[in-house]
């Protein structure tokens, strides 16, 4: 089986965040960065499919600035064979990544292609299906369980009020959320292999794209309210006050 | 004519709430824009609800009917959308399971970007700005979407339904030949039937407080008390294995913004406030009067949450009952 996995480098979800001086963007000073939480589930599956396969490659994609190669070992310590990364200094959206994503995976031949969900820093949710959209592959996105049967794919993925059932053949691409498995944590034996496992570097110009981000800025800061009381005590006042001044019951 | 099209969402035959607060972004950034909104149903024959769309802001309800679209139908959809999209200045989703899904499908069949999980929409320059909560609503990011369609997906619970006096004049979409590559074989329901976080009025959050995941049943019978609620789960309980995934709040789980978050035995990271700080009103209970979480809670109670729930739930009932 051969498989491609799609990683993105995103600041630690512990991380708080400083708007930098562009007005645009993140102040990275200081900032931890990992591979996106959801993309190591897609790492997990890509492993243990492979594992079970008992044959295959397993090739992780990126996209972004040399330092991204950090975030790529880990992958590879983890267990993919091998990866390559797309050199870009950013990237104006999640359409123009798809598109070099694509035009990359596109002659790799593969039998599956994996993305988490979404990267947890601009939460775009989009870049595995749109991949998918222009490789003109099954794509089931947001899977939490997931079972690969010969050809066969059957997926599970959650929906407002229940499970959704899907199906579809491969080739095809998957974009895994949390639930699907637990990722292993890279063995010194593995941190070690990671460091002679290739890591291609390929240059890419990405197109202007079609969103352009013109300010970030943090959130109006919630006021801390009022300690009603202490105990059970207080719960005749908290709810009287959530009918007469919050008015939400 | 200008035109925006908001793609609602049917289950089964039953339009969902969500489609009305679709339109209702979709009827704000036609107003600013001059232009009119088409209000597209897809589904398997006729859907219920879908004479709600008129008075809720569109101008014209486009019927996509196929045998193979009762469920969501990821191709078919997608093929349908695309099919139309191109003559529309903006295509407004719900950043839903199943628009979060479809609307990066139509973006790429369209050659277009796409800005998911929208709160905030305007026009400057004839051009559509959105504002979105990036890194789980730590930051708000605002963006101008410059393709010649606009695509969009809107935050459930973040736009309220309009009412206007109209009816919305009803048309045929006729569904394009598609290849089916993924299908939609059935949507199992829970073991108990319960409603999403993203989509309740209150949620009922708790934390390592509760000791166990028996003590669950606490906010179960607190979320049961206020009706049209969820409950909801921090990190630490999920993967602790407590609590279902789907329930958890914050930035590897969900962003929720009901008009109640009452979170118990939570003491507030960082992650977790992230998924739950635009709620509207938050309070809090936990024995510990320094936790994080009454910094952003507008109410809190400290104390032992097993003392305070199931009196809290009692006062409910009784408000509920008057």
């Amino acid at each position: 089986m051969k498989i491609a996995v799609c990683l993105k480098r995103v600041p630690d979800t512990t991380t708080k965040i400083v708007v930098a001086g562009d007005g645009k963007s993140i102040d990275e000073a200081g900032v931890k960065f990992v591979p996106n939480p959801y993309d190591e589930y897609a790492l997990e599956a890509a492993i243990a499919f492979k594992e079970k396969a008992g044959a295959g490659e397993t090739v992780v994609y990126a996209l972004g600035a040399d330092v991204t190669q950090e975030t790529m070992r880990t992958a590879l310590a983890m267990g993919i064979d091998r990866g390559v990364l797309l050199q870009s200094p950013g990237s104006p959206d999640g359409f123009e990544v798809a598109k070099a994503l694509a035009a990359e995976i596109r002659t790799g031949g593969f039998d599956l292609v994996l993305f988490g969900k979404m990267a947890v820093d601009d939460y775009n949710h989009q870049v595995g299906i749109m991949v998918a959209e222009l490789l003109e592959l099954p794509c089931i996105s947001a899977v939490s369980a997931l079972a690969i049967d010969g050809g066969a794919v059957t997926a599970e993925r959650e929906v407002e009020g229940g499970v959704e059932v899907v199906t579809c053949q491969l080739p095809a691409v998957i974009t895994a959320d949390k639930g699907i498995n637990t990722p292993r944590l890279p063995s010194l034996k593995g941190i070690m292999a990671a460091k002679k496992k290739p890591l291609e570097l390929k240059p890419v110009t990405l197109g202007a794209g079609g969103v352009t981000v013109t300010a970030l800025a943090l959130p109006p800061e919630r006021q801390a309210g009022k300690i009603v009381g202490e105990g059970p005590d207080a719960v005749p006042a908290l709810v009287q006050l959530l009918r007469n001044e919050a008015k939400v019951i | 004519m200008t035109a925006i099209l908001a793609v609602t969402e049917q289950r089964q035959g039953a339009l969902r709430k969500v489609s009305l607060e679709v339109v209702a972004a979709a009827r704000a950034l036609a107003e600013q824009m001059g232009a009119t909104v088409d209000a597209v149903v897809l589904g398997g024959g006729a859907v219920d609800g879908v004479q709600a769309l008129g008075p809720a802001g569109a101008d014209r309800v486009l019927t996509a009917t196929h045998a193979g679209f009762d469920l969501y139908n990821p191709d078919g959809y997608a093929a349908t959308i695309a099919s139309i999209g191109g003559s529309y200045a903006a295509i407004v989703f719900a950043a839903s399971a199943a628009g979060r899904d479809l609307s990066p499908r139509v973006a790429a069949r369209l050659g277009q970007a796409c800005a998911t999980d929208v709160t905030a929409v305007g026009v400057e320059g004839g051009k559509v700005v959105v504002t979105r909560p990036v890194y789980a609503g730590k930051a708000l990011q605002k963006a101008t979407l410059g393709g010649s369609v606009a695509i969009l997906s809107i935050r459930p619970n973040t736009f309220a339904p309009v009412q206007a006096v109209k009816a919305g004049a009803a048309e045929i979409v006729t569904v394009p030949a598609f290849t089916q590559r993924v299908t939609v074989r059935e949507v199992k329901a829970p073991e108990k039937a319960a409603l999403d976080v993203t989509e309740a009025t209150v949620v009922v959050s708790g934390g390592r407080g509760l000791k166990e995941p028996g003590n669950f049943a606490l906010l179960e019978a607190l979320a049961a008390a206020f009706g049209n609620a969820a409950v909801g789960a921090s990190r630490a309980v999920v993967d602790a294995g407590w609590r279902e995934h789907g329930a958890q709040v914050g930035q590897t789980g969900k962003t929720v913004a009901p008009s109640l978050y009452v979170a118990v035995g939570i003491s507030g990271a960082i992650q977790h406030l992230a998924g739950m700080r635009t709620s509207k009103v938050i309070v809090a209970i936990n024995k510990d009067k320094d936790a994080p979480i009454f910094k952003v809670a507008d109410y809190g109670i400290v104390g032992d949450l097993f003392e305070i729930v199931p009196r809290l739930t009692d006062e409910v009932k009784k408000l509920k009952a008057e």
